[in-house]
């Protein structure tokens, strides 16, 4: 369980990024957190489930505990290889989100329509000093947000973002 | 075509002058008890009947002699507490009797400007101006303005923001409109008969009510079903009928003119470049004739019909108009996705298609209902390509184009290799594409 340097997306099995300007993965300190709230929260249930069955049922039974425990080791692949398939770049009049391993999904949204660039944090997230960015456009159906970024980074990207969509302004 | 008194109002206070809605506005909410009583009688008939036989005639009148002033002061109150102003940049309303509410509406957003009729304002000679802009809702539009002071009102706001100089805004007038088509009633009615939606609402309305009775014998769910389901067959046949009737497409240097409707009369007018998508609907049943519909999507704005039927050419010249520089690409234009997207969706994926030309994005969808989309490349906000995995299986993937007006038009199953070029095209092409666009103020 590597967790490989953020430009090699070995994994996505797509290379054909090769031309496009720097692709910037995500800071580990996201992969900590969701593999952090993944092994408390499945651990209790682990250990919860072996107590009761263990004491009410019978001490053969508590094997159904360990069920939790291999999703939590499913699971931790799982969070690792989705925390690699994201990446952003910031291209000259575009930014580009990719992200998603089985269901893949590559979003670009030109500088000029943003219409709103917001900086989000929750309780969790400000412990682990991370903060997430998102991007309004007219249109309800773009999706684009970066998860998990440093909240300088964050702030860096909100500031550029909102200073290349004021240049390139344009309407609907 | 301004009147009088409204053009010298303006002239005497600038820059602003509140004015006031038509005095039968307060009219407009009249019926408002009388048809919640109805309703109440029908929601539960006994217990009304029950109430009402205990009720005196003195109660009755002590009501009436209640609540007709209550109601009438209310009514003459929020039209006495409704103002509206055209300034240089904005439109703004100000109403509300306890909770003030204030709109500035600004004009060189406009996506739309409608006028509707309904049959009674018709007859009371006035009519509601509504101001489309995204964000606004129902109570942004002026309800109700006399019918002469409502085109005046119309010229005057598209007239600013065209971009006029704001002190000759109010004495340019209503542009010139030059009719493009007309949909004759015996077509329209002709169409309707070939809609698929008409028969099968039709059908339901009298198979399901007939099995109902056969199997419960209780006269009630009958007729609980029977008239929500004849409700929606008359909607999908006769309303559309009334609504579509004697449509007509006018085109103005303040763009479109749609006019439209039997008993309720609609004017709307859709400023050039304010189009985000257009869609050409050939239902199966039309084919042999060559119709089709054209729908449009302007943001913010609840018109979606452009052309309710038209012949397929007479519909791309209009489409051309609309979209400027576009062309509706020939079906053999269209490039189909390869065979084994057939994997993904049998059968179907022979309706789809994509066609790429200078202006605009096409993609097609629907075997028997075929719908063409047309997505201006300056309209584009952000485009998007997904993958899932049966579909990386078969290499193939989409790509979503989302557009302002909240709807998104699919290139489904492509080649995942053209899918990849296609987005970072259509990127560039829709960043490109802006440049070339025309202003929001059209006339500047």
């Amino acid at each position: 369980m590597e967790t490989g340097s953020p430009q090699n997306t070995g994994t996505t099995g797509d290379e054909r990024a090769a031309d496009e300007p720097g692709w910037t993965g995500l800071p580990p300190g996201l992969l900590r957190m969701r593999r952090l709230l993944l092994v408390v929260w499945l651990g209790l249930l682990t250990v919860g489930l072996g107590l009761l069955l263990g004491l009410l049922v019978g001490p053969g039974w508590a094997a159904f505990a360990l069920l939790p425990a291999a999703l939590i080791v499913w699971g931790w692949v799982m969070l690792g290889r989705n925390w690699r398939s994201w990446r952003y770049a910031e291209r000259a009049d575009d930014l580009l989100i990719s992200r998603g391993v089985l269901w893949r999904e590559e979003t670009v949204v030109p500088y000029g329509r943003m219409q709103l660039v917001e900086v989000t944090s929750g309780p969790v997230e400000r412990h682990f000093g991370l903060a997430s960015v998102q991007l309004h456009t007219a249109a309800a159906a773009t999706d684009a947000t970066i998860p998990g970024l440093d909240p300088a980074e964050a702030e860096r990207l909100r500031d550029r973002l909102t200073e290349l969509g004021e240049a390139r302004s344009a309407g609907l | 075509m301004t009147t009088p008194g409204v053009d010298d109002a303006v002239r005497e206070k600038r820059p602003v002058t509140d004015r006031r809605l038509h005095p039968v506005t307060p009219l407009r909410r009249a019926w408002a008890p009388v048809a919640v009583l109805i309703g109440w009688a029908v929601h539960d008939p006994d217990q009304a009947q029950r109430q009402l036989t205990r009720l005196t005639t003195t109660t009755i009148l002590v009501a009436l002699a209640v609540l007709v002033p209550a109601a009438a002061l209310y009514g003459f109150l929020t039209w006495w507490f409704t103002h509206f102003a055209v300034t240089d940049s904005e439109l703004r309303i100000r109403t509300g009797l306890v909770f003030r509410r204030t709109a500035h509406i600004r004009l060189e957003r406009i996506q739309a400007i409608d006028i509707t009729q309904p049959l009674l304002a018709r007859v009371a000679g006035v009519s509601k101006l509504k101001l489309d802009v995204i964000g606004t809702d129902k109570k942004d539009e002026l309800a109700f303005l006399g019918a002469d002071e409502a085109r005046a009102l119309r010229a005057e706001l598209l007239a600013r923001a065209a971009g006029f100089a704001p002190e000759t805004a109010h004495e340019v007038g209503e542009a010139p409109s030059q009719e493009l088509l007309r949909v004759p009633p015996g077509v329209l009615a002709v169409s309707l008969v070939l809609t698929g939606a008409t028969w099968g609402t039709l059908a339901a309305a009298v198979v399901v009510p007939t099995i109902l009775w056969l199997v419960t014998e209780s006269a009630w769910s009958v007729l609980a079903t029977a008239v929500p389901l004849i409700g929606a067959a008359g909607a999908s046949s006769v309303g559309r009928f009334v609504a579509e009737y004697d449509w007509t497409v006018g085109e103005s240097p303040d763009g479109l003119r749609l006019d439209h409707g039997l008993l309720d009369r609609a004017h709307e007018t859709v400023p050039p470049g304010r189009v985000q998508t257009v869609r050409i609907v050939e239902p199966l049943l039309w084919r042999r004739r060559g119709w089709v519909r054209v729908e449009l999507d302007v943001a913010g704005s609840s018109n979606s019909v452009l052309l309710p039927v038209a012949p397929r050419e007479i519909a791309a010249s209009v489409v051309a108009r609309v979209l400027p520089g576009a062309t509706v690409p020939a079906r053999a234009a269209l490039s189909r996705p390869p065979r084994r997207a057939g994997r993904c969706v049998p059968l179907w994926w022979r309706g789809y298609g994509l066609a790429v030309t200078d202006a605009v994005f096409a993609a097609r969808t629907g075997l028997l209902r075929r719908s063409l989309a047309l997505v201006p490349h300056a309209k584009v906000q952000s485009v998007r390509l997904a993958q899932g995995p049966w579909e990386r299986l078969w290499g193939v993937a989409d790509v979503h184009l989302d557009t302002g007006a909240n709807k998104t038009v699919t290139a489904r199953l492509r080649d995942a290799q053209e899918a990849a070029e296609l987005l970072r095209a259509q990127a560039e092409r829709s960043r490109t594409g802006r440049r070339d666009a025309r202003p929001d103020r059209w006339m500047a």
